[in-house]
């Protein structure tokens, strides 16, 4: 019995010998040769393999980098600035900064402003209704509401607003991917760069029907009237195909356009609230009661200024 | 009785339709002609605003191979020419007239009188097709003067006319076939001469058996057709299944019913084909089933193209408050209409309206491998499978692999799929990409 083990432990120890000296053998010969920089910029990228970089996930983004000279268009937008300046250490190269992009839904046809008009019971897929017909509402161009931003987004950043019906960026969160805009079928959303805080002034619309057409399909549809163009101080406003579009590269946030907008197509976000328009202060005689707190709140936003 | 031997459904037929007459519907006092009435390129209008037109006037020009013309279906004054939303909610342009009496073009042969001697010539009788706007009735619109003219080495063995009207409730070609049999027979034979006297069978369904009895009786000038009996079975009409039932051969994954020795043509194709050559009359009106349980009077029409639908349904006692859904076709491959304005077509066959009892939608459950769809498709496919590789974010080499371009989108796999899948919806999305796919290569 005990001869046995032994034998077996015996015979078992000898194989593992051989066949590690086999294997080392085997290794050395059939060595791959990897630069062991992709391992570490690979270790410095999210991850997430979203191809916003247009690679084919992290690693293949790791080789590309090391392999090119220069940084070029190679650019994690998920990492952002932070992330470039890691690889680039690694490879002991000049990062090239980038400014951050993030996706806008161009689109605010709420179900207030676009009212529905036929039901759609198919599939819940934008993908498939877009192939369908027009839509459930008047607009061959708005949101259809169907979530597959919401569904192509890996960061979380997308979510459907049940109010509304329509999607919203959670700008925090949004790396600029571009998942989002490939998945439109609308083509509502765009990758942009924002100003200081996350600033930006947009048209909310996407409709290319004229006036009439898209103001009755939605109450808050650009009409084309080119008012914002000729308010423009700083020309990054164009009209066309009925659709106005403001360049985020020229647009200076001085937000003339966002009160000139008939319809209010126009919004800006990451703006401060203003403090009570002048024009509200005769109603407020009912709020004197409590002038004290009115005057705290001035205060405190004078220190914050 | 023959049918095909892959696949099929058996829907309730519900063809409540069948006992009304085809009634001419008088036209509406403005009518919307849509210059996308056939399959490839939109025609290009040839009227302005303020042109007086005559019932059977050209209107629309072809503007490519595959295209067609298109004719005014009444007379008046051309009021607008400009794009304007058809069913499905997508702008087309559209000739708008304004209707002023019913003037037709004098050449046309209004007489009642069947003119049975064939006398064109087989070039004479091609292009008089191709002057007079005929497409494929059945719903495809493919224009038949191109259908007619196979390329250079390939000879049409069997002419099969297509009768079958597999979809269930719509009746219209059922009613010509009984009302009409002559001309239909006779529009058989000149598109056999056509492709230089072929074999020719006219297939019916067995649940049609006056149209059958009609039919055989128009046959009697002519021997060399023939009325074949067709068991019931959906989609018994589709091009690829009529070939497998008459003639057992396959039309090969990729190609064309002309490969294997057919042309395919449907009963009111062949109708509007006699009216052309025989009558001198183009193409502006076609038959039109409005049916629908919710509906007192079913009814089937003779209705001018470009009639809105809204008025056809009013025709036959307008839209009840039961009725929920209003389709473009049949039940099995119709469109839902998102747009009740938007006026017939060359293709609009029926007007179905259902209750929302008939179209609720149950929900989605998973799906566990049974295989009905499997069985019930006709084209040997595996929708289970289209559907799951569809859904992993859309795997275009597995799905060319596993034929997607081949569906014929009839919903046989939707309509028998116990879990409610919604298979069908998401193979047309992606078959249309597999097929943008395609032709980006070709065109490499």
């Amino acid at each position: 019995m005990d001869s046995t083990i032994l034998t077996t432990i015996a015979i078992l120890t000898i194989i593992g010998i051989v066949v590690a000296v086999v294997l080392y053998f085997v290794a050395q010969k059939f060595k791959v040769e990897e630069d062991e920089r992709i391992d570490k910029v690979e270790a410095c990228l999210p991850g997430a393999n979203c191809g916003g970089c247009g690679s084919a996930g992290c690693r293949d983004f790791a080789q590309r980098v090391v392999a090119a000279p220069e940084f070029g268009s190679l650019f994690c937008p998920v990492g952002g600035n932070e992330v470039m300046q890691k690889v680039a250490q690694v490879l002991g190269r000049e990062a090239v900064a980038q400014k951050k992009m993030v996706a806008v839904v161009r689109c605010n046809g709420t179900c207030e402003n676009r009212p529905k008009i036929n039901d759609y019971d198919g599939y819940a897929s934008c993908k498939v209704k877009a192939a369908l017909y027009s839509g459930d509402t008047g607009c061959r161009y708005g949101c259809l509401g169907c979530g597959d931003c919401v569904a192509a987004c890996k960061f979380d950043a997308i979510r459907m607003n049940p109010e509304t019906g329509l999607p919203e960026v959670d700008v925090t969160k949004c790396t600029g991917c571009g998942s989002c805009a490939a998945a439109c079928p609308r083509g509502i959303i765009e990758l942009r760069t924002t100003g200081p805080k996350d600033r930006m002034v947009v048209v909310l619309c996407n409709s290319k029907d004229k006036g009439a057409v898209a103001r009755k399909a939605c109450k808050a549809a650009c009409i084309g009237c080119a008012k914002c163009q000729k308010v423009c101080p700083f020309e990054a406003i164009k009209v066309e195909n009925n659709l106005a579009y403001i360049d985020f590269n020229v647009c200076k946030l001085c937000t003339k356009c966002v009160s000139e907008c008939p319809t209010g197509a126009i919004h800006k976000f990451n703006f401060p609230e203003k403090p009570a328009a002048p024009a509200a202060a005769p109603a407020a005689p009912v709020e004197k009661a409590a002038p004290a707190a009115v005057k705290a709140e001035v205060k405190a936003k004078e220190e914050t200024v | 009785m023959i049918t095909f031997k892959i696949g099929g459904v058996h829907p309730h037929d519900n063809k409540i339709a069948k006992t009304a007459a085809i009634d001419p519907l008088a036209p509406p006092a403005k009518v919307a002609i849509s210059m996308a009435q056939h399959l490839g390129a939109p025609a290009t209008p040839v009227v302005a605003k303020g042109d007086k037109v005559l019932v059977g006037q050209v209107i629309g020009e072809p503007a490519g191979f595959i295209s067609g013309f298109v004719h005014s279906s009444v007379s008046g004054t051309v009021a607008a020419v400009e794009p304007r939303a058809d069913i499905a909610g997508n702008m087309v342009p559209h000739v708008v007239i304004d209707v002023e009496g019913d003037e037709w073009d004098p050449a046309i042969d209004r007489s009642e009188t069947i003119v049975r001697d064939i006398t064109a010539s087989r070039e004479d009788i091609l292009a008089r097709i191709k002057a007079a706007g005929i497409v494929g009735m059945g719903g495809a619109t493919f224009p038949t003067h191109v259908k007619l003219n196979p390329p250079e080495g390939k000879k049409a063995e069997f002419l099969i006319i297509n009768g079958a009207e597999c979809e269930p409730y719509v009746t219209a070609d059922d009613r010509l076939m009984r009302e009409k049999p002559d001309g239909i027979v006779i529009g058989a034979a000149i598109m056999a001469k056509v492709l230089g006297g072929c074999k020719c069978y006219i297939c019916i369904e067995e649940n049609k058996p006056e149209a059958i009895k009609a039919v055989q009786g128009a046959c009697s000038p002519f021997p060399d057709i023939k009325v074949l009996t067709l068991k019931k079975k959906y989609p018994q009409g589709g091009e690829k299944q009529l070939i497998d039932a008459v003639t057992g051969r396959q039309v090969p994954s990729g190609a064309l019913p002309i490969d294997t020795g057919c042309v395919v043509q449907n009963v009111a194709t062949a109708f509007a084909v006699y009216e052309a050559i025989q009558k001198n009359k183009p193409l502006f009106e076609r038959a039109m089933t409005v049916t629908g349980q919710c509906l007192d009077n079913p009814r089937n029409f003779m209705v001018r193209l470009g009639t809105p639908l809204s008025y056809v349904l009013e025709a036959a006692g307008g839209a009840p408050e039961s009725a929920a859904k209003f389709i473009s076709g049949g039940p099995m491959m119709g469109k839902a209409i998102a747009n009740i304005d938007a006026t017939t077509q060359k293709g609009s066959s029926c007007l179905l309206l259902l209750t929302e009892e008939q179209t609720r939608r149950k929900s989605e459950g998973n799906c566990i491998r049974c295989g009905k769809c499997t069985d019930a498709c006709p084209m040997g496919l595996e929708p289970w499978l289209l559907n799951k590789l569809s859904r992993a974010g859309g795997r275009m080499d597995e799905l060319e692999e596993n034929k997607i371009f081949d569906c014929i989108e009839c919903g046989c796999c939707l309509y028998t799929c116990p879990a409610n899948i919604p298979l069908l919806d998401v193979i047309r999305v992606n078959k249309a990409e597999v097929m943008k796919i395609i032709r980006g290569r070709a065109k490499k």
